[in-house]
């Protein structure tokens, strides 16, 4: 765990110095949002830094998910929501008129807390987002498969097996493939709701390990229940308690040494 | 060491003993009862075969396949008209109804779960699976046999394609229904529009279960007698045309089993076997064929 810690805290200074990661990648203005006529969002407002992990945590039922499922629009699939204020990406609405919601989620790749493959082979599961945009070109697809599961540290143990069903995979492996999945299209974001909830501690370990690899390309938002792993993988984290962001700090900040009361009871364990 | 012993034999004994006599006596009667019963409801179903069998087996040969009806006081002859007459019809109706069943339920499930059109349709669709299969006769002979003046296999078609539409849609819903929500939350996730989603992913995981309901509606069509008799009458002669009467294995069951020509009637117990085994043949394969995971 200590090596994991200062490994993170190594890589991300590197990463710093060669990039400097923009400050408001995601800039939340003011934003309200609701499920019908219950409010599950009050007033936030925070900047998510380009090429740095952000890690959401909170007790269930806090906002955190729903904040992380506004940046790519999924809760649009949803009736009967309704938001106030903005989401900028890079300096733009996310929900302006002229941004199409696909294009939207086509550069912001998505992993969730179950890992939900397609029930199709490895290969067909990596290219589905090429496919669905029209590319079909044999060579550009088995580059991206090889570059996708190089990605998502997979292609060691699925190179000889890629027509097989995904659905054959071990539980850790179904979830890399669906990180694979989410990077095939190089997408700038990676949101993660949860994504090692329902994994054993090893291939959490993968997972993590996963992460800080990604994050020199990736602007990563995760949503997590497991202190541990935001001190772990995160370099900045949030604190949201009952729709409200409590805190936003760098993360050792806020595990060592929390502004607010509420935030040092929920790490300490104090509630939640 | 030793009292905690007793106690516990003592315990076993008084578990064994008290009451517990009659409450297992209760206990053999029910179990009695209820296999008695499920064994009574075995009495119909296997009559019904045996006497398909045992009637129906005598006169069957090849050519009853291929041969017409015989005329009353001939021998030979078959039903082969009538066999191509209803899988001509149930086909009709596949064809017509189908597309239908489907498409609607992908907008019910699909496209506006919530909406008062998806709710009318979803509840005028559990209606039509309770309404007698004569009414769906009757429309298709006011719609169709009227409209063109005469009875046919369109029409015919057409009356077990209303029979069959509820069935196909309501199992086409529950098929889509069975399909996880986190497939479609990927694929949206991944930048899909609504068709993509439907036709690359929620489409391919929801056929088996959709052919289910399509061999279940073929089972239940192939069956029915009713709304052939206004629709596509019969038909001594080879179909010429869908434009004419046709026969169906059904009408003739119900013309031959009522005549006085013995003949005729050992011919209609024949032609309930072939019957029988082809609907039993369709409902296994709705059960085994489809059946994929």
């Amino acid at each position: 765990m200590d090596q994991s810690n200062t490994a993170s805290v190594s890589s991300s200074n590197s990463v710093s110095e060669s990039i400097p990661p923009r400050a408001d990648f995601f800039k939340v203005c003011d934003f309200n949002f609701y499920y019908g006529k219950k409010q599950a969002l009050y007033h936030v407002n925070m900047e998510i830094p380009a090429r740095q992990v952000t890690a959401f945590i909170g007790p269930s039922g806090c906002g955190k998910s729903t904040l992380l499922r506004n940046f790519n629009r999924m809760n649009e699939l949803i009736d009967g929501i309704r938001h106030e204020g903005d989401i900028l990406l890079n300096g733009r609405s996310i929900f302006d008129k002229t941004i199409e919601v696909i294009a939207l989620r086509r550069s912001i790749g998505m992993v969730f807390q179950k890992s939900n493959p397609f029930p199709k082979s490895i290969y067909e599961n990596i290219v589905y987002s090429m496919r669905i945009a029209g590319v079909n070109t044999k060579s550009v697809l088995d580059e991206t498969v090889e570059r996708s599961l190089r990605g998502a540290a997979l292609w060691d143990e699925a190179k000889d097996r890629l027509h097989d069903s995904a659905l054959g995979l071990s539980g850790g492996q179904m979830q890399r493939l669906c990180i694979a999945r989410a990077i095939a299209n190089r997408p700038e974001v990676l949101l993660m709701d949860e994504p090692c909830s329902a994994l054993d501690p090893i291939a959490t370990a993968k997972v993590e390990d996963l992460i800080h690899e990604l994050k020199k390309e990736f602007t990563i938002v995760i949503v997590t229940h497991n202190m541990q792993q935001a001190t772990r993988c995160s370099d900045k984290t949030a604190f949201f308690y009952l729709g409200k962001l409590i805190e936003f700090d760098v993360t050792q900040k806020i595990f060592s040494n929390p502004a607010e009361k509420q935030t040092e009871d929920y790490i300490t364990g104090r509630f939640g | 060491m030793s009292d905690t012993t007793a106690e516990r034999t003592d315990f076993l004994a008084r578990a064994t003993a008290s009451g517990s006599g009659k409450r297992s006596f209760g206990n053999k009667i029910l179990s009695i009862v209820c296999v008695g019963l499920a064994f009574l409801t075995l009495i119909p179903l296997c009559s019904i075969i045996f006497l398909v069998l045992k009637n129906g087996l005598p006169l069957l040969s090849l050519s009853v396949f291929t041969d017409l009806p015989p005329a009353p006081g001939l021998t030979g002859g078959g039903f082969g008209n009538a066999l191509i007459g209803t899988l001509l019809m149930v086909g009709l109706a596949l064809v017509l109804a189908t597309p239908f069943g489907i498409l609607s339920a992908i907008y019910v499930n699909e496209y506006a779960p919530a909406s008062e059109l998806a709710k009318t349709v979803r509840f005028v669709a559990k209606l039509l699976t309770g309404i007698p299969s004569i009414i769906a006769g009757v429309f298709a002979y006011a719609v169709v046999v009227l409209a063109t003046g005469g009875f046919s296999a369109w029409a015919g078609g057409f009356a077990l394609a209303i029979l069959v539409l509820p069935t196909i849609l309501l199992t086409a819903e529950q098929a889509l229904m069975g399909v996880p929500k986190s497939f479609r939350e990927a694929s949206y996730g991944l930048g899909a529009t609504n068709f993509q989603t439907i036709w690359r992913i929620v489409l391919p995981d929801a056929l088996p279960a959709m052919m289910t309901g399509v061999m279940l509606a073929v089972a239940r069509a192939a069956g029915e007698t009713a709304p052939l008799l206004f629709t596509a009458l019969f038909s001594q002669y080879w179909i010429q045309s869908l434009k004419e009467p046709t026969a169906s294995l059904s009408v003739l069951i119900y013309n031959f089993s009522t005549t006085f020509d013995d003949h005729q009637k050992q011919m209609a117990w024949t032609a309930s076997l072939v019957l029988v085994v082809l609907v039993t043949l369709a409902n296994i394969s709705a059960q085994v064929v489809f059946r994929k995971r």
